[in-house]
């Protein structure tokens, strides 16, 4: 049976794909189209109507669209060591003009089918039908798909103008991220890493377009010194003058406004969907705030973002009454799962959950892109806490706030390849998780975009033996 | 003394700083471990006190860090936490934790936390804005912060005359060095790859003023060598470190000379000068501001290659044949610059190779062939 979607996860999904599309109008109307880190502050952008895509947000959907391993690829092969995080070789690979595409035969313009590709044929009983010549299930024909191979944009528009720039052209892959147009500027700012710093550099160099920056410095404090805000907030004037410089308009006030005003709203109603995990069994799965993340980051600034959460809230309220759940299985346990997921890998993660009942019920994203703030100076502040520009007192302190509001009983931990200012201080947070809340963690190797780097052995085992200290914990607490 | 005795005196230094700590301790001294990149030491050394900064080792294993961080972490941060977890650095007054990479940051909490009942931990967050008002005055702040934690260590406030002399020091130091590499690079013969790695390596450990004075006596004498009439081949290094004394063998062996470099723990250090007049904290921030062509640091013209292209000029300029990069194993911004760098070297008809190290590499076999082979191609 299809799974059920509810009227505001529709919406959400309706929102990205208008920013997406609103884009590529926007290209090839011939206005400016930007690239931004996900926690630069987008209200800047919106006070000028410019159109900004999000790499973050582009590679996980080309990861999860299983093209992360040959954008990372065609990253090292323009020399990017295979160390840098996933994102960012996508993203550069992107920039430098390399697309995933089909494979296709210039002579019968046909495209290439791979036969290692496609599920199980099946009758009208629901069985697997049998190639009776093979012994083996037969595939069903609609969802096999073509080879994909490396192209480049730069290749293509070299060509004379014909049959084969025609036909390479759409064999580039149809997804929206894999159609982002090129950039006319970038957006950095570098709250959750450093690592952004030079990954928009080289965009900027590839491209040969104007980088805009907000330096946001690590913070080893909880509460941000006025030093640091005049710091940024003098940057935040800067960089109005470059967008004005850029777009020759005026800062407009109103439309400054009226993106904050969007943006507190949207995180706002972001922050109570999140909270409905607090439910017990929960109404749905941390995973479905995964890929709800794609709003807040391409689309807070946008009243449609507000409304489609406000909206979601609405479904989640009348789930509560009827007593379901988006979660596939029954909940048995509930657990934090600690950093980005791997995007190629979801089902995979999914898969052991599912098997042992934990549903996951809190994710650090909640509390990350809540951005709420009442004017520029209570801006700043909020975009200095990023969740890897906080010092590990802030970190555990948010961690542990949602652990106990939505009664989590172990906690799942990504020590993800692609983050090292992510992953760096986990292990410590580990102990203080334990030692605070007395629940059990487990660690797994992962990686946020690159599939080479994830094992799914270690994985299940990992899962599987949170489960047992959980079920240990359970049992214990019963006989107490 | 003669170049030999000079050298000795460097290679001693260098190979064991942990005796020289020792000694500082036995003085009566304080001593404060810096962490790189950028740290104002001069602000340490104003206190009354001695910096030491901490280059990882080459000697150690990392297994205590473990407890800390996953093995994607760069081995210079690692073993750094290893050597203050094992007792190695227990006579240490304090530490100074700079945040300019994505190791150091969250290495900064687990040095934090590790530490928190043994050493004092002086956070340090350079921004990436350097040059603008805004910019200057923040580094100005961080500095601030730094100068009040070490007064707190040193029980003296920090005087500006204090920290003018610092400055003086400091730039006497960093110009000793300046000339050093560029005679050690016009006299292959008499400074091999290893003794001028000991040179800058000893310069972290030894009091400035000391190691300034015994340097200024070495490029004495290296001045008055007749001209050289080096046979072998001639490069220069880039990367953050190449210290281990078993890799630059490799490199006398096969008679090749380090010119110049664009080394971290080298010549990138010594590149700029901080005023000696006006307002000293104000002069330090300005110091750190007029510092480029960093892989760590943001480039507002970064639409342009400046950094590689400046790399490229520094082995054309110097008689560079090619050049040899130590890659860093796990170092985001020298990963994420080599495309670029490797763009301007090609451009520029440089020929080099990227090797990769780290301080826990023991075996050096690999490194030989790849180096030789280089050599030949020279």
């Amino acid at each position: 049976m299809a799974k059920q979607v509810s009227p505001g996860v529709l919406a959400l999904r309706k929102v990205v794909e208008d920013v997406y599309a609103d884009a590529r109008e926007a290209k090839k109307a011939g206005k400016l189209v930007g690239w931004s880190s996900s926690k630069f502050p987008c209200e800047l952008a919106a006070a000028f109507d410019l159109d900004v895509m999000y790499p973050e947000n582009q590679a996980a959907g080309i990861a999860a669209n299983r093209d992360g391993e040959i954008m990372c690829k065609a990253a090292e092969d323009l020399g990017f060591d295979n160390d840098i995080c996933g994102y960012a070789r996508i993203s550069l690979a992107y920039a430098a003009g390399k697309r995933a595409s089909r494979k296709i035969d210039l002579a019968t313009g046909e495209y290439v089918i791979n036969p290692a590709s496609g599920k199980p044929l099946k009758d009208e009983n629901g069985q697997v039908v049998i190639d009776p010549e093979t012994g083996k299930p037969k595939k069903d024909p609609k969802t096999m798909q073509p080879y994909t191979v490396l192209d480049d944009i730069h290749e293509i528009e070299a060509l004379p103008d014909g049959r084969e720039k025609d036909l390479r052209r759409e064999a580039i892959k149809p997804y929206r991220q894999m159609r982002m147009p090129q950039p006319d500027f970038v957006l950095c700012c570098n709250n959750i890493c450093n690592c952004m710093t030079k990954w928009y550099e080289n965009i900027a160099r590839m491209c040969n377009v104007p980088l805009i920056m907000i330096d946001i410095p690590y913070n080893n404090t909880v509460a941000v010194d006025d030093t640091n805000v005049a710091y940024v907030r003098a940057q935040f004037d800067a960089a109005i003058a470059q967008l004005e410089k850029l777009t020759g308009k005026k800062f407009d006030e109103k439309k400054f406004e009226a993106a904050c005003a969007n943006a507190n709203r949207t995180a706002q109603a972001w922050l109570r969907v999140c909270d409905y995990l607090q439910y017990k069994p929960a109404p749905y799965s941390g995973f479905d705030l995964f890929n709800h993340m794609a709003d807040v980051v391409t689309a807070r600034g946008r009243v449609q973002a507000a409304e489609a959460f406000e909206l979601l809230e609405k479904d989640l309220e009348e789930a509560i009454k009827n007593g379901t759940s988006t979660t596939p299985f029954p909940e048995q346990y509930r657990v934090m799962f600690e950093g980005i997921p791997c995007w190629p890998k979801l089902p995979n993660l999914f898969k052991p959950l599912k098997e042992h009942g934990v549903n996951v019920t809190a994710v650090v994203y909640a509390p990350a892109f809540g951005f709420v703030y009442n004017n520029m100076d209570e801006m700043v502040r909020a975009y200095y806490k990023a969740p890897n520009s906080v010092c590990i007192e802030q970190g555990v302190d948010w961690r542990e706030g949602i652990c106990k509001n939505n009664k989590v009983d172990g906690v799942l931990v990504h020590y993800n390849r692609s983050c090292k200012p992510w992953s760096g201080y986990m292990a410590e947070m580990q102990r203080r998780f334990t030692a605070d809340l007395g629940i059990p963690c487990a660690g797994f190797d992962g990686d946020q975009a690159d599939p080479r780097n994830f094992n799914e052995a270690q994985y299940e085992t990992r899962v599987q033996g949170l489960v047992e200290a959980m079920e240990a914990k359970k049992a214990k607490e019963g006989n107490a | 003394m003669s170049i030999e005795a000079l050298i000795g005196k460097f290679q001693e230094a260098s190979e064991h700083p942990h005796r020289l700590l020792t000694s500082y301790k036995e003085q009566g001294k304080k001593v404060i471990g810096v962490l790189p990149y950028y740290a104002p030491e001069e602000l340490v050394y104003a206190a009354g006190m001695i910096p030491m900064t901490i280059w990882g080792s080459n000697k150690k294993t990392i297994s205590l860090a473990k407890e800390y961080c996953a093995t994607f972490y760069c081995t210079i941060a690692q073993l750094a936490l290893e050597m203050l977890l094992d007792g190695t650095l227990d006579q240490l007054d304090g530490i100074i934790t700079p945040t300019i990479c994505d190791t150091l940051r969250p290495m900064s909490q687990n040095f934090r936390v590790a530490m928190s009942e043994k050493l004092p931990c002086i956070f340090l967050a350079h921004p990436q804005y350097r040059r603008p008002a805004f910019g200057l005055q923040f580094t100005m702040d961080q500095y601030n912060h730094i100068k009040k934690e070490l007064e707190k260590i040193s029980g003296a406030p920090i005087t500006d005359e204090a920290i003018r002399e610092a400055i003086k020091v400091f730039n006497r130091s960093r110009a000793a060095r300046r000339e050093f590499s560029k005679l050690a690079g016009q006299h292959p013969e008499a400074i091999s790859a290893v003794a001028r790695s000991a040179v800058f390596r000893s310069s972290w450990f030894m009091v400035k003023d000391e190691h300034t004075k015994l340097l200024e006596e070495l490029n004495e004498e290296l001045k008055k060598l007749p001209a050289s009439d080096w046979k072998g081949a001639k490069i220069v290094t880039s990367g953050i470190i190449c210290d281990n004394p078993k890799l630059l063998q490799i490199f006398d062996d096969n008679k090749i000379a380090i010119v110049a470099d664009d080394v971290a723990q080298e010549s990138r250090m010594t590149r700029v000068d901080a005023a000696e007049t006006g307002d000293p904290m104000m002069a330090l921030a300005q110091q750190f501001a007029d510092q480029d062509y960093e892989v760590l640091l943001y480039d507002e013209h970064s639409e342009q290659n400046r950094r590689g292209e400046y790399v490229a000029s520094l082995v054309k300029d110097n008689g560079g044949q090619g050049l040899v990069l130590f890659m860093q194993q796990f170092c985001d911004p020298e990963e994420m610059e080599y495309p670029y760098l490797k763009k301007a070297l090609d451009a520029a008809n440089i020929p080099h190779i990227k090797l990769g190290v780290d301080q826990q590499m023991r075996d050096f076999g690999q490194a030989s062939t790849a180096i030789q082979a280089f050599a030949d191609v020279l």
